[in-house]
């Protein structure tokens, strides 16, 4: 049994491009698709995959990370999905790529102007576990009500001293939609301002949301408690890198640990080209 | 020196080599077939039919084998499959007035035309383990059983004249709330993006679709007095109906086949108002094949959900709050989110680690800080 | 002088019930207005149907905005009554649990309108709210910590301080110091009193307590059924009730 290229069909695709040229037109606001039950589970990747599925043509190249990482399970296996079902090439190298699924990361190697990064997006409502009610979150964005938010902010200072959100921080797109960013990690918040175009993906929330190239992305705070993108002050052990996001990876019974770099194509590269501690 | 966890792909594969051995288990037991799934595990069949919403009752053997008897996942296998399915029409809604019942029994008249119909229900077994079964062949199938069970459908079949619905009877009396008439199609949770506020066909599609555990709980705790709805089982009646479809290009409707479904319809009390005299509602129930507690339950938390439509109070129970009862019915979706947590999150998880200790550190520093400097 | 907020002819009816109808009034900047009745008379439901809670099935309620002078309320889009119900707006409910958000810190729940409307300096916000939870006698030591803890006269003085700290024009209060011990209701009141006057506060106070609007009310309206039976400024209508229902109001509960 053969299936239509890049799995879904092509009215299906239509359907989930035209709700992507809405996300791009409406920066940051979340667009009701009609999700299709995939064969993965909901929570491992559906949404993305169905933005992947509706933009890859036959020409492109691909790449999976998850974490980061090209070979972790996941990856491989919506890599492996997409090679079945579309024949598309792939790759591991982020500046080979013209279209990159992610989970949980940004890329450390900068993207360019002709590349497209689709992110796996959990729960794509920045707002609800402040208030569970959908109907109520729409008319909260529709209404620009956002002061709830900042209250959170300012009860994290005032009980921890500082914005105690570590990753899927909030972010305010173009002055106008707080935007989930995925759970990505602070540390990549600023790599949300891009060249690239950066497309959201929920299946299971049917739900899509787009960052057209260099479109204005804040990430929310107080004047005198701005956001700090910062990181644990670590050079990655493998290729010395200070400037990447890095894992903590335990290495022996006695609890010894060490950093080495989440993105596994921009470490190997820096070793590639001798820049190994 | 530290090498980067690699070798995926290899563990995938290995995974799936294992996942296929194990699926088979003993190899010297026999292969379990797909008409041995479907005829005797016929229950677990239909409720893989219901909740994958799809009348297959070969491809749904397949899924309870392939899945290994997990039931969630085999509901998986045949709504990924379904996806990909054509849509060539949509057929007209079956008429469960004309179903040639296996089973009907109310439970608010003693007897009424065409009477009370048992069928093949574990309703009054005892519930003692039938060890005869345990032998490999032939249990229970003696040709005089074989014979009776026969004689017992057929008489069910040859009652092709259809059985009135029991609502009908408290219809014609003005006792029930009667249904307004709406000839929209319904919305298609499959097709669209489920939007709030729902209205009845489409919370009734989520309930059809919903896991049966879900919605019996919910059903349940009506039961228990949140947001309780006095119903009785007006009518529960199992058996096969006729799908048809308009074929444009014949300009008429040809039947395509038949279907087993289970409908029940529960009739519950409402006190009125100043101005309306009592009149009984009622809850609707429908599932795909001999699936009783689904439909019971379907039609429970169907009234439950339609307390505003008939101007009831909101008591705040969870099986009144339609955002909340949709949004969480669908075991697929359930079961994949709540799995994903098992997915790698080591980046999350370090971000935050590092916010910990540093918040720590910054406690620590804050209490320990001027006895340090003192020093 | 343009009345700050102007009435016409409000109706509510719940089925064939009359909520209340035929209400017509105008409030002038700087005064406080009293609905009194007893449970029942429709006092709250007008009161509700004013701030925006309930629709009424008609009438007006004309607010004299500060950019565009009076408007219609009902005729605003739903942003743009959101908007003016957390700046120029206020209202103080009679549970202060409706009107509290219970998981957040004091501070959070003062702050929240000023965030709500743009504050982006958390020390100033801090600051901000430490100055209002001291003028409504709170210790600023407790400002970290939840509604929950707080005594019910706490909560109720807490939730004053975080509608009137965007210095709203109009506040609208519905029995703001029922369910409390009447030495309580004493220090709630002389403190709604001097905010009141040293804000210049607009207010429409809907209580069954005469000794309430005796003390805050410049006017009274006294409801029965849904009706407006008789006001006058407070102490004409306190000490020279023409209407009968008001007589029997007075005679029966304002002992003091």
């Amino acid at each position: 049994m053969s299936y239509n290229f890049a799995y879904l069909d092509e009215q299906t695709k239509r359907m989930i491009r035209r709700a992507i040229l809405k996300g791009v037109a409406i920066p940051g606001y979340q667009v009701p698709f009609a999700s299709r039950e995939m064969p993965m589970p909901y929570g491992w990747g559906t949404g993305g995959v169905q933005v992947s599925a509706a933009c890859l043509t036959p020409d492109d190249v691909f790449k999976v990370i998850d974490q980061g990482a090209d070979d972790t399970t996941n990856a491989v296996s919506i890599r492996r999905f997409f090679e079945k079902t579309a024949g598309v090439a792939v790759t591991e190298k982020t500046a080979e790529a013209t279209v990159i699924q992610t989970r949980h990361r940004i890329p450390e190697t900068p993207l360019c102007a002709d590349q497209i990064l689709v992110y796996q997006v959990p729960i794509p409502e920045p707002l609800r576990f402040l208030e569970p009610r959908e109907t109520e979150t729409r008319k909260m964005h529709g209404l620009e009500e956002y002061g709830l938010m900042h209250v959170k902010l300012y009860e994290d200072i005032a009980r921890h001293g500082e914005i105690a959100t570590a990753y899927a921080y909030p972010v305010k797109v173009e002055d106008r939609y707080v935007m989930d960013p995925s759970p990505i990690p602070k540390f990549d918040n600023p790599k949300l301002e891009s060249p690239a175009l950066q497309l959201f993906g929920a299946g299971r929330e049917q739900r899509i949301y787009a960052l057209p190239p260099f479109t204005k992305v804040a990430s929310l705070d107080f004047e005198d408690y701005p956001f700090d993108p910062s990181k644990a002050a670590h050079p990655c052990a493998l290729c010395g890198a200070e400037d990447s996001y890095l894992d903590e990876v335990i290495v022996d019974d006695a609890g010894g640990r060490m950093f080495v770099c989440s993105d596994t194509d921009y470490c190997a590269s820096r070793r590639d080209t001798g820049e190994a501690a | 020196m530290y090498v980067a966890v690699k070798g995926g792909e290899r563990a995938i594969d290995a995974a799936h080599e294992w996942l296929a051995d194990e699926r088979r288990g003993a190899t010297d037991v026999a292969e379990l077939s797909i008409p041995q799934i479907r005829e005797q595990l016929r229950l677990a069949v239909n409720r893989v039919m219901a909740e994958g919403s799809l009348y297959d009752p070969d491809l749904a053997a397949l899924a309870i084998k392939q899945a290994r008897g997990d039931m969630i996942e085999a509901i998986f296998l045949i709504r990924a499959y379904r996806t990909t399915l054509p849509r060539f029409g949509v057929s007209a809604p079956i008429d469960t007035g004309a179903m040639r019942c296996d089973r009907r029994i109310s439970a608010t008249f003693k007897d009424l035309p065409g009477g009370q119909i048992l069928g093949p229900t574990f309703d009054y077994t005892h519930r003692l383990l039938d060890f005869a079964l345990m032998a490999e062949e032939g249990a229970g199938a003696t040709p005089a059983v074989a014979e009776a069970a026969g004689a017992a459908r057929a008489a069910g079949g040859a009652e092709a004249t259809a059985l009135p619905h029991v609502a009908e009877y408290l219809d014609r009396e003005g006792l029930l709330q009667p249904e307004p008439e709406d000839n929209t199609p319904p919305r298609d949770l499959t097709r669209e993006p489920l939007d709030f506020p729902a209205d009845r066909p489409l919370k009734l599609q989520a309930l059809a679709r919903g896991d049966e555990g879900f919605v019996l709980s919910m059903a349940y705790s009506t039961q228990r007095g949140y947001a309780r709805n006095h119903p009785f089982v007006g009518e529960l009646r199992i058996g096969r109906v006729a799908v048809s479809m308009d074929i444009p290009e014949l300009g008429f409707a040809i039947d395509l086949g038949e279907i087993t479904v289970s409908e029940c319809e529960t009739v519950n009390q409402f006190t009125g108002s100043k101005t309306e005299p009592p009149k009984f509602t009622r809850g609707y129930g429908l599932v795909f094949g001999q699936s009783e507690r689904k439909a019971i339950s379907m039609a429970l938390v169907d009234r439950a959900l339609r307390w505003e439509e008939l101007g009831e109070d909101d008591v705040g129970a969870p099986a009144q709050d339609a955002e909340f009862v949709l949004s969480h019915s669908d075991n697929v979706q359930a079961t994949g989110f709540l799995e994903h947590i098992k997915l790698p999150h080591y980046v999350d998880f370090q971000s935050e680690l590092e916010l910990i200790r540093r918040l720590r550190a910054e406690a620590m520093m804050a209490s320990t800080g001027p006895q340090e400097a003192a020093e | 002088m343009t009345p700050l907020l102007q009435v016409r002819n409000i109706e509510k009816r719940y089925g064939a019930r009359i909520g209340c109808a035929d209400v017509s009034f105008d409030l002038y900047p700087g005064e406080v207005l009293g609905i009194v009745g007893e449970s029942g008379s429709g006092k709250s439901t007008l009161l509700n149907c004013l701030a925006g809670h309930l629709a009424p099935d008609q009438g007006e309620v004309i607010f004299d905005t500060r950019a565009d002078g009076p408007r219609d309320v009902r005729q605003m889009p739903e942003a743009e009554r959101r908007m003016l119900s957390r700046t120029d707006w206020a209202f103080v409910h009679q549970n202060p649990r409706d009107g509290l958000r219970m998981r957040v810190s004091a501070g959070g729940n003062v702050g929240e309108r000023l965030m709500a409307v743009g504050a982006r300096h958390y020390g100033d916000i801090r600051q901000t709210a430490g100055d209002w939870l001291t003028k409504v006698e709170i210790d600023t030591a407790r400002m970290d910590d939840r509604p929950s803890a707080f005594s019910g006269g706490m909560q109720q003085r807490l939730q004053i301080a975080r509608n009137l700290v965007t210095g709203p024009r109009l506040v609208f209060m519905d029995e703001p110091t029922g369910g409390l011990d009447v030495s309580v209701q004493a220090r709630l009141l002389d403190l709604l009193r001097g905010l009141v006057r040293r804000m210049g506060l607009s207010a429409i106070i809907v209580t069954h307590d005469l000794a309430v609007v005796r003390l805050l009310a410049d006017r009274l309206m006294v409801m029965k059924s849904g009706h407006v039976v008789e006001t006058g400024l407070t102490d004409q209508v306190l000490d020279d009730p023409q209407h009968a229902y008001t007589q029997l109001l007075v005679s029966s509960v304002l002992q003091v």
